[in-house]
């Protein structure tokens, strides 16, 4: 608590450049997002004639008159991306779901019980972490071909929901949170194995559990080579393959594609918005406590 | 440790077993499989030859596959320039004490993070568009002798790709270095700043020693990371299935890719996928050893 006299007009002019270079900073890296924001309202002619929004002589020198939602309706109407909307919700909360339930029941038995094998299954699953999603594609899509389920729901969720990250994080979070006494007085009290974990264990791990269902989630939202392989039938498209080809076929209509994108991250944006505490705590909790 | 816990022996094979079965399933047999179909050679689904090592054999005197590597280990070589500093100086200026708004410039910073790799590609690839994109016409605004017709998706395949890159990733790791500088004690900078250390050698030896185990790790993060792109250049040269020009924007996972599930050779894609295993193994173990070595 060093009260350093700031009256010091070289220190303030630092500070006044502190601030330029970080508020420029950051209008660069939100330049994007204002810039599809702005093109998606555009009809296609001020696309072309204007940078942001087109001016004129409306209110705060914008012209109106050129700002349409039309794109947005066409989406919705013209479009199946009301369904592919449906589809990207439903894939995400399932498998972020489902990921979180196998991986924290998987890594409390490997944190919290001794067993013949532990340490093998461990390392062997551990191991993996290094390895290349890219190499289980052929194969990944081998195995789907002969328990046919390629392009169908549980092609998608399946293969999704025993991540090998998720499994580490929550062994990690088990061995460093959930005290081993607490689980043996429970059992000498007499509650069985599946109330200790959901009533006892499961609380205790609550910030990594919504850390992680909100990673996984958006980890799921995003993907988009997974389902692209796996899902032929648009009908169950997610937005990423969805909006992908739209581009495919509709690349020079600039405006109705970056209506598309918007609708496509505005959702995953502002659950960000609203959890960035959990997301973020999340993260660094991976790699610097590691 | 305490011994005899009155749990039934099977008890953790309960938790475990559901991860087990999609495990084995989906990873562990996949994985095997990718071994056994290196050796061969596939012509679709149904016709498979045994060809022992030759997928391999062929590999190394395959001139696509190193384009794409040279591709690949130049993105990765100008990733690691660009990205590691631009986070850690963000870092560091967030970092900066009694600064008004940090949590609004670290959400600003970190936003981009949240966008899927498509869809920065679908962006970026209008924003770099000759003409209309915000790249070329700001520019041209500011910069009137510059031309609007400017190539750079079509040209400058490198710069577009660590360009979208950077503003994809650099707020990500920027959240790791903050979270570092936040734990350097703050008695170690006051103490050298009486000594008389001015702020760079402040950083040198006090702020960059403190951080250096998570800069060891990003770093790790960012080549591995980078070794395996593919669906940016995948997505935004879609137009010639991930290539680019003249295969300047072909990766090796592209290129895995493409052998797999374009020309139906799983076999060779599996070959791919195991060398490109073996240059990320590589990878971590040199530096492994440079940052033991740096410890002692």
């Amino acid at each position: 608590m060093s009260a350093r006299p700031s009256a010091n007009p070289l220190d303030r002019l630092g500070r006044l450049l502190l601030y330029a270079i970080l508020g420029s900073l950051a209008i660069l890296t939100l330049l994007p997002f204002i810039w599809m924001a702005c093109a998606a309202v555009k009809t296609e002619a001020a696309f072309f004639t204007s940078q942001f929004l087109p001016r004129g002589d409306g209110w705060l020198g914008i012209a109106w008159e050129d700002l349409t939602l039309r794109q947005f309706r066409r989406l919705f109407t013209e479009f199946p991306i009301g369904r592919a909307l449906l589809h990207s919700v439903f894939f995400a909360s399932v498998c972020s779901l489902g990921a979180t339930l196998f991986c924290a029941a998987g890594g409390y038995a490997l944190a919290k019980f001794r067993f013949r094998g532990r340490g093998l299954i461990t390392t062997a699953i551990l191991g993996t972490v290094v390895l290349p999603s890219s190499l289980l594609l052929g194969p990944g899509f081998e195995m789907l071909y002969h328990l046919g389920l390629v392009d169908t729901y549980a092609g998608v969720i399946l293969p999704a929901i025993t991540p090998a990250f998720g499994l580490y994080l929550f062994r990690q979070a088990m061995l460093n949170s959930v005290p081993s006494d607490i689980l043996e007085s429970a059992r000498i009290d007499g509650a069985g194995e599946l109330r200790i974990f959901f009533q006892i264990v499961l609380p205790i791990v609550r910030p990594m559990i919504s850390a992680y269902l909100i990673i996984a989630f958006i980890g799921t939202w995003n993907n988009f080579i997974t389902p692209q392989i796996i899902l032929q039938s648009p009908e169950r498209h997610p937005l990423a393959v969805a909006i992908f080809n739209l581009r495919g076929l509709y690349g020079s209509e600039y405006s109705l594609i970056m209506a598309g994108t918007l609708v496509a991250i505005a959702p995953v944006m502002v659950l960000f918005l609203l959890l960035q505490k959990e997301f973020i705590s999340g993260l660094t909790s991976g790699a610097v406590k590691g | 440790m305490k011994s005899g816990r009155p749990h039934a022996p099977l008890t953790p094979w309960v938790f475990l077993a559901p991860y087990l079965a999609g495990f084995t399933l989906f990873f562990a047999w996949p994985l095997v499989r990718s071994l056994v179909l290196a050796t061969e050679q596939t012509y679709g689904p149904k016709v498979t030859v045994y060809v022992g090592l030759l997928n391999f054999r062929s590999i190394l005197g395959d001139p696509m596959f190193w384009t794409a590597v040279g591709n690949t280990a130049l993105f990765t070589a100008c990733s690691l320039l660009v990205q590691v500093p631009v986070a850690l100086g963000l870092a560091l200026l967030l970092n900066r004490p009694d600064i008004r708004g940090r949590r609004f410039f670290r959400l600003a910073f970190f936003s981009p993070s949240i966008v899927g790799l498509a869809f920065v590609a679908i962006i970026f690839g209008l924003l770099l568009e000759k003409r209309t994109g915000l790249v070329n016409t700001s520019l041209h605004t500011l910069l009137p002798a510059w031309d609007p017709d400017f190539p750079w998706r079509e040209n400058y395949v490198m710069i577009s790709l660590v360009g979208s890159t950077l503003w994809l990733s650099a707020g990500f790791y920027m959240v790791y270095f903050l979270a570092a500088l936040q734990n350097v004690p703050r008695e170690l900078l006051d103490a050298a700043s009486i000594d008389g250390a001015g702020s760079w050698q402040r950083f040198r030896h006090v702020t960059l020693p403190e951080i250096r185990p998570v800069l060891n790790i990003i770093v790790l993060l960012v080549i591995t990371g980078s070794f395996q792109l593919f669906e940016l250049p995948y997505v935004l040269y879609n137009d010639t299935y991930g290539s680019g020009p003249e295969n300047r924007a072909l990766t090796v996972v592209t290129y895995l890719y493409r052998t797999g599930f374009h020309s139906g050779d799983l076999g060779y894609a599996s070959a791919i996928g195991w060398v490109l295993t073996l240059f990320l193994v590589g990878f971590a173990l040199v530096h492994r050893h440079l940052t033991r070595r740096e410890e002692t």
